[in-house]
């Protein structure tokens, strides 16, 4: 027995939208599929140089569920923030979202998502076997590598570049066996005289650093 | 944002004469507020934010701070029994004085009790500051007795959280801690405050609370997208604003009341949003959502524009994104960029203060929208879909009927708690909303066992208001202990269980679309809340029939304390209208029938 019965017409027999919206939300043309296919975007974000930041930043991204490829930090000139750049792969309207969450944070200082034609670097360490220590360094000098360590048993090397020149060296360089390798993911700057670190949103104040990097853009 | 609503909205005015008044007295006393240690500077911060009310659980790593406390004569502490209490009670100290309510709670077990109450607050928006003892700094991260990474529990639940590591800076941090609660959109932050922190030495005065430098929440929108919105709203057929929490929380109701009747648009009320628009007015709509009414769903649905103010379009209220409001453009006002196109594409994003933006809005609207139809076509809606039950003298009580008996015993401006479940949605759907700031729930999180902390925490934020809590037997189980509190403080407040022995809500999906499977939803035996109640020193009341029902409820009105009510309701009744989770909007069902059918 059910009670809580109301009044009203059946469902089937009811005045309905004609339209539909897809699943991010926006209205479509129901003869239309609207769909957003993952891109990859690279961020940087200035952020106030203090513990536990990392973890906000990367905690953000796990919890929202935005895919990431690679999250890299360090120092900058101004000694009170530092630069992550992050890279994620996700339909726009997630990179957007993930923009807008990362600039929710309190100490994050400005976030900006970087254009294609950004500087963006790469850098590996890999350790091969080093029983053709001739070929591994005609490899090395073809992608302008150095050599940081060579002995007997193996060779270390450094190599910097963008993904693709990454991947192909590391195929390069899979005829001697690699014993390990570590990446560090991207390193991103904005070309030319633009500044990265220009804070778009108006609700962040811009810092001395931003300030300065624009007087002297302006110069 | 900081106004008080223990007063009605009328008496705002003279309020804000008395403001100056009153921050004249909040001012701290040259004399006793002589900082020398960091527990003494977490005291006078809270003193110099103008804090009355602390909940809390005393504990080892955070007495140096209640030992603080012992001198100060500006904050009152409130012993909670349990500190998921505590959070709850600061969260409705919260909602119903638009300032940061506070708890408190020593390191480990005492911080994790919190979680719940945080997780709740950050959901719905809710100003609370939560100030944590934690293990002396140099046991921090060796599993010390009590010990808790609380910072790192917190972080997800939290809009900020400082861990402080210096005394002379500790003042700051929970000045910090407040503001941020505070301004922009409003949330729980959190203080962890090491041992030696708190006592060691510092002379260090706290100033006013301050966000930090780089928060700056946006105020203006846009005024080009404001002139956008403004011209497809005067352009539209059938326009339908959509009243979030953030209208309340940024005191916009009466920018709001004044816009929807200046040019005649229909307003609907999310749960938060409850309150923010008078249900009495003809341009109400009521409540939209899974539990909304069929007329707000059935508008929300077809509406050509929809103004959402101050809502993060949950779930709960959109129901299937793909057929949210699929004909209409949406002017999305909300404070939070972040909220702007999260689950619904915003065609006009203004984001700024609601107070602000609307009237932004309402000076660049070109005219009033035509549309006399639709005015025609909800009002229709309206008599067709009505909340409606039957009263069958010869079977058991019906809740609703409880529900609206209560409100109409009570004055306008009564605060009504409650926990989460059926009871919830009754109270929800029956009382006729006309003030803000008189809904105190837990809405996003869906947290059992709100009610009675809650009830305690808004009857101190609002000692002049008549404060209820409907709760259900399942709710009052999870949080009952907290009565105990009540009858110290010697609050008016009542307790109305409407008590179906079971988990009510689980049963009715399980009925629904479970074919029937009860699976640990029904209690075989559950205690006589009444009797319960006078175990801890309240007065218990039993009611079972409808010719019981006002008497029984100006019993407990007139009693000098907290009162019980445990309300036997019948146990088959199910909450209509119902939209199924991930549901269509229109396709709401008004009985079980219909839910087989869609």
């Amino acid at each position: 027995m059910t009670q809580g019965e109301l009044p009203g017409a059946h469902p089937d027999e009811r005045q309905m939208p004609e339209g539909r919206r897809n699943k991010q939300g926006i209205r479509i043309d129901p003869e239309v599929e609207a769909e957003h296919p993952p891109e990859r975007a690279v961020l940087s974000a200035l952020v106030k140089h203090e513990p536990g930041v990392l973890a906000e930043v990367s905690g953000l991204f796990s919890r929202r569920m935005f895919n990431i490829e690679s999250l890299t930090v360090g120092r900058t000139i101004d000694e009170r923030l530092a630069r992550m750049t992050i890279v994620i792969e996700e339909p726009r309207p997630g990179i957007d979202q993930a923009k807008k969450q990362l600039e929710k944070l309190v100490p994050v200082v400005s976030v900006r998502e970087l254009a294609d034609d950004a500087v963006q670097r790469e850098l590996v360490i890999l350790k091969v076997n080093g029983d053709e220590p001739d070929k591994v360094n005609a490899i090395t000098q073809m992608y302008n590598g150095e050599t940081l360590d060579a002995g007997s048993r193996t060779i270390t090397v450094e190599l910097a570049g963008d993904e693709g020149e990454i991947d192909d060296a590391i195929e390069a360089y899979e005829q001697f066996g690699i014993r390990e390798l570590v990446r560090t993911g991207y390193a991103a700057l904005a070309r030319g005289a633009e500044p990265t670190a220009k804070v778009t949103y108006p609700n962040k104040a811009p810092t001395d650093a931003a300030v300065e990097t624009q007087e002297a853009m302006d110069d | 944002m900081s106004e008080r609503a223990s007063v009605p909205p009328e008496a705002a005015d003279a309020e804000a004469e008395t403001a100056e008044a009153e921050t004249e007295k909040r001012e701290p006393d040259e004399d006793k507020s002589v900082v020398e240690s960091g527990a003494e500077a977490v005291v006078a911060a809270l003193e110099a934010a103008g804090v009355e009310y602390l909940f809390g659980v005393q504990g080892g790593a955070i007495m140096p701070v209640y030992d603080a406390l012992y001198r100060s004569d500006e904050l009152n502490h409130v012993t909670m029994a349990h500190e998921q209490g505590a959070a709850h009670a600061a969260d409705a100290y919260g909602i119903v004085t638009g300032d940061p309510g506070i708890c408190m709670a020593t390191s480990g077990p005492g911080a994790t009790n919190l979680v719940t109450g945080l997780a709740d607050a950050s959901m719905d928006s809710d100003p609370v500051v939560a100030l944590t003892g934690q293990v002396p700094t140099e046991f921090v991260g060796n599993d010390a007795f009590q010990e808790t990474d609380t910072i790192g529990v917190t972080k997800p639940v939290t809009k900020h959280n400082i861990f402080a590591d210096d005394s002379d800076d500790v003042g700051e941090d929970v000045g910090t801690a407040w503001a941020l609660a505070n301004e922009g959109r409003q949330g729980p932050t959190l203080v962890d405050l090491p041992k030696d922190v708190t006592q060691g030495e510092t002379d260090r005065q706290p100033e006013e609370p301050k966000t930090p430098d780089t928060y700056n929440p946006p105020v203006e929108a846009e005024e080009v997208m404001v002139e956008a919105a403004a011209e497809a709203l005067a352009g539209a057929d059938r326009p339908i604003i959509l009243a979030g929490g953030g209208v309340i929380k940024g005191e916009a109701c009466d920018e709001l009341r004044q816009f929807a009747r200046e040019y005649e648009i229909p307003v609907i009320t999310t749960m938060p949003g409850t309150g923010a628009f008078p249900e009495d007015d003809p341009l109400s709509m009521g409540i939209a959502g899974m539990h909304g009414t069929g007329y707000a769903n059935l508008a929300v649905s077809n509406t050509d524009l929809l103004v959402g103010v101050g809502t993060r379009f949950d779930d709960r209220l959109t129901g299937d994104i793909e057929t949210f409001a699929p004909d209409a453009e949406l002017v999305h006002i909300d404070i939070d960029p972040a909220e702007i196109s999260k689950n619904v594409f915003a065609d006009y994003p203004l984001v700024g203060d609601a107070k602000h933006v609307i009237r932004q809005l309402d000076d660049a609207m070109p005219g009033a929208p035509d549309c006399d139809e639709w005015h025609e076509t909800c009002q229709r809606w309206k008599e067709e879909y009505p909340l409606d039950y039957e009263t069958p003298e010869d079977d058991p009580l019906k809740p609703q009927y409880v529900v609206e008996t209560y409100d109409e015993l009570t004055p306008e401006d009564t605060i009504v708690a409650a926990g989460v479940g059926q009871h919830q949605m009754w109270a929800w759907q029956y009382w006729t909303w006309t003030e803000p700031r008189t809904w105190v729930t837990s809405h996003g999180l869906g947290t059992m066992g709100y009610a009675v902390p809650a009830a305690i925490g808004a009857k101190l934020a609002a000692p002049d208001r008549e404060v209820v809590a409907f709760d259900g037997d399942g709710s009052f189980l999870m949080t009952g202990q907290e009565l105990s509190v009540a009858v110290r403080e010697n609050l008016n407040i009542t307790i109305v269980v409407l008590n179906n022995e079971a988990v009510g809500m689980v049963r009715q999906w399980q009925d629904g679309f479970y074919e029937g499977r009860r699976m640990a939803s029904e209690y075989p035996w559950i205690p006589e809340f009444d009797k319960l109640a006078e175990a801890y020193g309240a007065q218990g009341l039993r009611l079972e029939d409808y010719d019981e029902v006002e008497e029984t409820i100006q019993t407990a009105r007139n009693y000098e304390g907290p009162s019980v009510i445990d309300a036997i309701i019948d146990p088959s009744e199910n909450v209509y209208p119902m939209v199924p989770s991930g549901g269509d909007n229109a396709r709401f069902a008004l009985n079980e029938q219909h839910l087989e059918d869609i």
